[in-house]
């Protein structure tokens, strides 16, 4: 999100209104957000991802993940002449500290950060047996963790392994693409410390949102599409090796 | 009706059938949750909840308010479109009070944290192997971090 200095101070008066709503924990009553005006998504553009992982420490700070768990990593690739179709693919510590440099530069090399997709139709939420999980109106899938009983259906679901079960808590957790933060006006925390703009947090039922001509101007698909699970993380020039 | 005799025992079971299903409804009353189905088959109150956290890192928005210097050499330079927390970690307490400082950096890790050379990198992306490019001098001695171009000088 781009503001000046002056449209900040403009909407400060609004935003002083919908704190009260925020601190009574009933941000959907806030005049700021409706939860129906929004389609939330996010853009992953290829090319400009360098392997930093500062989206992964940035996650991990934000929302508490535990060690060794992620609600967002980055793979490396590696695809050779040789074997188009089976690339090598690392993820140390889900990238978080960066990847092992290389010095010789045989095949080709790029980065996929993953995340929950927010799938339209998603396989966890279909699963759920108690409705503990759910897709909100502004499309991001959420679990409730009061009324989840951690059995597990949905992390066996994700095709795309983006849930897990937290280890102190005993039940499902996953990205909830900062919900807590994109009701209040801000961006996610992988989108607001990606260095080179690699993520684009993208509202689809906002007209102006550039998502809708980059859309149509460049090569975007999701991940396992043969799936059908309506996934709303677009990847710009994603290889077709990854899976 | 007289040609069913035994209706008694019927009109007890029917009876049964009234109580249980009354105290399924008074149960479900208590036990359901008040916004079950609010939204859809959940709690809808559960969105609130979630919403509700708070927030660590505070936003580009949020500094650029009391940085502004900050930002436009930042905005000059070619870290323009890095946004302060990329380097400074999450500063929402500092925003929210700025007598809490922020952690000393070290740009011994930072720099290299992106500009490491990798082949396995975008080749468009500037990158040095530290050790060859400096020697040991630190980054900020010629790079200064808001603006690195060399002409932009060395930190202050």
């Amino acid at each position: 999100m781009n503001v000046d200095r002056r449209h900040f101070l403009i909407m400060l008066p609004a935003a002083a209104i919908a704190w009260k709503y925020v601190l009574a924990g009933t941000p959907e009553e806030s005049p700021n957000y409706t939860m129906t005006d929004h389609w939330w998504s996010m853009l992953i553009d290829i090319p400009k991802c360098i392997g930093c992982g500062n989206c992964v420490r940035a996650c991990a700070a934000e929302n508490d993940v535990p060690d060794g768990l992620f609600r967002t990593w980055v793979e490396r690739y590696h695809v050779t002449d040789y074997d188009m179709v089976n690339p090598q693919v690392i993820s140390p510590d889900g990238g978080k500290e960066g990847f092992p440099t290389v010095a010789e530069d045989a095949g080709k090399y790029f980065f996929v950060p993953k995340m929950c997709n927010h799938c339209a139709d998603s396989p966890c939420t279909q699963v759920c047996p108690v409705g503990a999980t759910f897709v909100a109106p502004d499309g991001v899938v959420l679990v409730d963790q009061t009324y989840c009983l951690g059995c597990a259906y949905c992390v066996q679901a994700c095709p795309y392994g983006c849930r897990y079960i937290h280890p102190e808590k005993r039940v499902a957790d996953k990205c909830t693409l900062c919900y807590h933060r994109i009701t209040k006006g801000l961006t996610t925390a992988c989108v607001e410390n990606c260095p080179t703009g690699a993520r684009q947090l993208a509202d689809l039922k906002n007209p102006n949102d550039p998502i809708h001509a980059f859309l149509k101007t460049h090569h975007v698909q999701v991940l396992k599409p043969q799936m059908a699970t309506g996934a709303k993380v677009f990847y710009n020039e994603l290889d077709g090796s990854v899976r | 009706m007289s040609q069913f005799k035994d209706t008694g025992h019927l009109l007890r079971f029917a009876a049964l059938f009234v109580i249980a299903f009354v105290m399924f409804l008074v149960i479900r009353h208590f036990v359901v949750p008040k916004t079950f189905g609010e939204y859809g088959h959940y709690r809808g109150a559960a969105i609130a909840e979630i919403a509700a956290k708070p927030v660590k890192f505070a936003g580009h928005e949020a500094c650029e308010t009391c940085h502004a210097d900050i930002l436009s050499t930042k905005t000059a330079g070619k870290h323009a479109h890095v946004n302060c927390e990329a380097c400074h970690g999450p500063l929402a307490k500092h925003a929210d009070d700025p007598s809490v400082t922020p952690p000393k950096l070290d740009t011994a890790v930072l720099c290299i944290r992106c500009h490491a050379a990798s082949a396995a990198k975008p080749k468009d992306f500037p990158q040095v192997d530290a050790d060859q490019h400096s020697g040991g001098v630190p980054c900020e001695t010629c790079h200064q971090p808001h603006s690195p171009a060399i002409s932009a000088g060395g930190a202050k």
